[in-house]
Parts: C-alpha cells; structure tokens; sequence
C-alpha cells in the first residue's frame, strides 16, 4: 500500500488509477490510502462542467483539453455517467471525445459510473479528485452526468462551475428557475451556430442583470466546439474568473466549507458504521421490525431504545477500516 | 460483480481502420444490462490509445471489435502493449469476422482469452465473463 502512494506521488499512471480504483470500490484500503494522500492535496484547482445530456460537455471538455495543454497546464477528468439503476451497469462513453488526448501522459481521464449517487457525480468523485490533486494534476476537469434541473452537488466539488446550455432549450421563465441556473460562474451556450442561440444568449443575460450585488457577474459565452469556436474566449473567462476566487479570497472560503463538509462526513460516516456495528450485535433487527409492523411497537421509540443500549464510538472502528 | 462485490469493467474497443461499430454497440449495451461498466473508446483507435486508455480507466476486461481482417497485427500488438503496461492479468476477448484458424492461433498463443464471431448469442459473451471473475 506504501508502495502504491508511493508510486503514485512519482507520477506512475497505473498506480494513480489503481488508487481511484480503490476508492470507488470502498476496498478496505480506502481510508487509509486517503489518509496517506491527504498532505499532497490542495494545490489543484478544479472545474466542473454541467449541462443537459448532449449539449456537448465531453466535446468542450475536449477542446478545454486543447487550451489549456497550449499553456503546458497537467490535467486530469473525470468524466461521470449514469449507473444503470436497473442492472447496475453503464456505458461510460464521455471519453470517446477526448480520444485524441489518449497518448498524451500530462492528461488522465478516468470515467466513472454515478453507482446510485443522483446529484450529477458519481458516489466517490470527490475522493477521485484528491487522486488526481495528488497525482499533482494543476488543473482538474470535472464532467457531470446530463443533468435536468436539480442536480447541483457539482458545486460541492468544484472552483468554478460551468454550466453548458444550447438554443431553444425553452422560454425565458426556464432562465429563472432555480436549482442548475443558480450555479454558473460562467454560462457557455454551445452550438451556436444553431438558430435561436442568440435570443438563448439574450435570456441569461436578461436573468443575470436581475440579480444584483454580487460581485462576480457570470459571463455568457457563445461556442461551437465542433468548429473549435469562441473556446480561446471561454479559456480566458475560466483564468479571469479563478483570478477572482484568487483575489476575492473567495476560493479560500469555498475551500474552508468544502473542509468542514469532508469532515462532517466523516464524523457522520464512523458513527453511523459503528452505531450498526453495535446495533447488529445486541439486538435482532428482524424481530424490532417485525415488532413495528404489527404495531407492537413503533419506529420513533424503538430508535431511542436501540441507541441507549450502545456507546456511541468505537475507537477500533475508526483505525481499522 | 466479482465475488468481492466489485464492479467489473470492461472497455469496448474499435483498433485499426474499420468504420463499423454497430455491433461493438450492441455489445457494449448487452454487458450494461448484465451490470457491467462498459468504456467505450469510439472508432478508429490506435494499439496505443487502446492500450493507454486501458491503463487509465483500470479495467478487468478489454473487448476488442475488429471487422477489418488486422486481427492477427492488432491483437497480439495490444496484447503486448498491455503487458509493457504492467497489466497482465487483464482478460483479452475478441469479437468479429475471424476465421477458424486465426481464432485458434490467438487463443493457443496467448494473445486472447476467448474469441466470439457472428452468430455468437450476446449471453455468450456476457456470461464468459461473469463466469471469470466468480
């Protein structure tokens, strides 16, 4: 396991996506293996592509792979799409846009499955990230699943949020709605060089205007990716707009509520594992449940009964897995 | 899913100059719905990029699509690149117009696992590898 971290802080490709490996199927190894990451993370700086299914987010992830490689920037995706809630199964397909990419060993892409995560990213990207940051990729791409209107945990994860939409994807009440058009720092409209991309355009911009008082004002960036159009602008606006999270000390702030997040987690993650642990020693769960679904009992009193019988942390349950 | 509950997955590949992948997609659809995760490359692939992308997304399995009748140049060229990789004990399976003898040679000389040709059930293929990692 030394040897993996190890390996990976070299720069060993393989090493990096056994790691990621790891983590996605919670091996035994995992929270050890994180542990050791943790002291190299932080240094990268991560951006989150979202969008609709087919508005082109692997394509200008793609394109984004162009530019930034032209400023010698490392970098790493993670390209997520949806786990089959039926058969467990997907068809990761995002990389087949960035195959160009394949060969050049300053990219890694890795493709994940959501494995029944719904807001947008997969259930272990956040710790994919920490990977990569390790890995010491100084940019991290992260692509979303197509997403409606409410998967928004991209937010949670990334610096800056790109939210990807085309032409006549609805009036102009679509534009004030809530959940995904609140959380762009920066709106690109891609394939515009269909009709109705500039009365698209106009719209988010109208939106954008009503809001008041913030500081950053989300630009609205036209693009064609299929004809490598308006990417040098939408690679300028992502400088412009980490030069704000820089300056603003905002990206200090993100930073500090993502930690204070990851640690919430954790606590919550060790309590609830060893508060089952406890629980399936000392009492027989079928027999409770069987209790409250004849009404014997109820799920509110036997809750507070199961947990007085148990103490709340075990110290061996935290170091040992 | 393995024994140990992990995910399997398996990467679906297109090398070499063949435009048609109608049946790679109806492969790579057959082991989504047998609970497989399945990469899927895309066309036109270089043994390079198979072998890079293999590497990069850590997969159990590589699937390779060949129609184009260079199975006997790319697949040993994949397979080997594999092993340069540190990935020997990735299972190689071949799908496509292959003829008899050429099927065998790759299996006897170590360069695939298994070889499906037309005609081959799609539960054929799902289930040899559900039956490896049992």
């Amino acid at each position: 396991m030394q040897q993996l971290v190890a390996e990976l802080l070299k720069g060993n490709r393989r090493a990096a996506a056994r790691m990621i490996s790891h983590v996605e199927n919670d091996d035994p190894l995992k929270r050890m293996l994180l542990t050791e990451l943790y002291p190299h993370t932080g240094k990268a700086y991560v951006i989150g592509v979202t969008g609709a299914p087919g508005s082109g987010k692997s394509s200008l992830v793609d394109c984004l792979l162009q530019q930034m490689r032209r400023d010698g920037l490392k970098i790493g995706v993670i390209a997520v799409d949806p786990t089959s809630p039926f058969s467990g199964g997907a068809i990761l397909g995002d990389r087949i846009r960035m195959q160009d990419h394949a060969l050049d060993h300053d990219i890694f892409i890795r493709s994940m499955g959501t494995r029944g995560s719904l807001g947008g990213l997969s259930r272990s990207t956040r710790e994919a990230i920490q990977v990569l940051d390790a890995f010491g990729k100084d940019i991290i791409l992260i692509e979303t699943v197509g997403v409606g209107q409410s998967e928004v945990d991209i937010v949670k994860a990334a610096d800056t949020t790109v939210v990807v939409l085309t032409p006549a994807g609805g009036d102009s009440v679509q534009t004030i709605k809530a959940g995904i058009m609140e959380i762009a720092d920066l709106f690109v409209v891609n394939k515009a060089d269909l009709p109705g991309a500039e009365r698209t355009t106009t719209e988010i911009n109208i939106m954008l205007d009503m809001k008041k008082g913030d500081h950053w004002r989300p630009p609205v960036v036209q693009t064609v990716s299929v004809q490598n159009k308006g990417l040098d602008q939408l690679w300028e606006l992502l400088q412009e707009h980490r030069n704000y999270m820089n300056e603003s000390g905002k990206l200090e702030t993100v930073r500090l509520e993502r930690v204070k997040r990851e640690l919430t987690d954790q606590v919550e993650y060790l309590l609830k594992n060893s508060v089952w642990e406890q629980v399936k020693e000392e009492v027989k769960l079928e027999k409770l449940v069987e209790e409250i679904a004849n009404r014997k009992n109820d799920p509110y009193s036997a809750a507070s009964e199961l947990l007085e019988k148990i103490s709340f942390f075990d110290q061996k349950t935290g170091k040992d897995d | 899913m393995d024994k140990s509950g992990k995910k399997i997955r398996v990467l679906v590949a297109k090398p070499g100059l063949d435009g048609h992948d109608r049946g790679a997609r109806v492969v790579a659809r057959a082991l989504r719905d047998a609970g497989f995760e399945v990469i899927y490359t895309g066309l036109h692939q270089t043994p390079e990029q198979v072998a890079e992308t293999a590497l990069q997304e850590d997969v159990d399995v590589v699937g390779l699509s060949i129609l184009s009748g260079a199975h006997m140049t790319l697949v040993p060229r994949i397979k080997k690149l594999l092993q340069d990789n540190g990935m020997n004990e990735v299972m190689m399976i071949v799908g496509g117009i292959i003829p008899e003898d050429d099927a065998e040679k790759l299996v006897s000389e170590g360069y695939a696992e298994q070889i499906f040709t037309p005609g081959d059930p799609l539960d054929k293929i799902t289930g040899y590898i559900s039956n490896n990692f049992k």
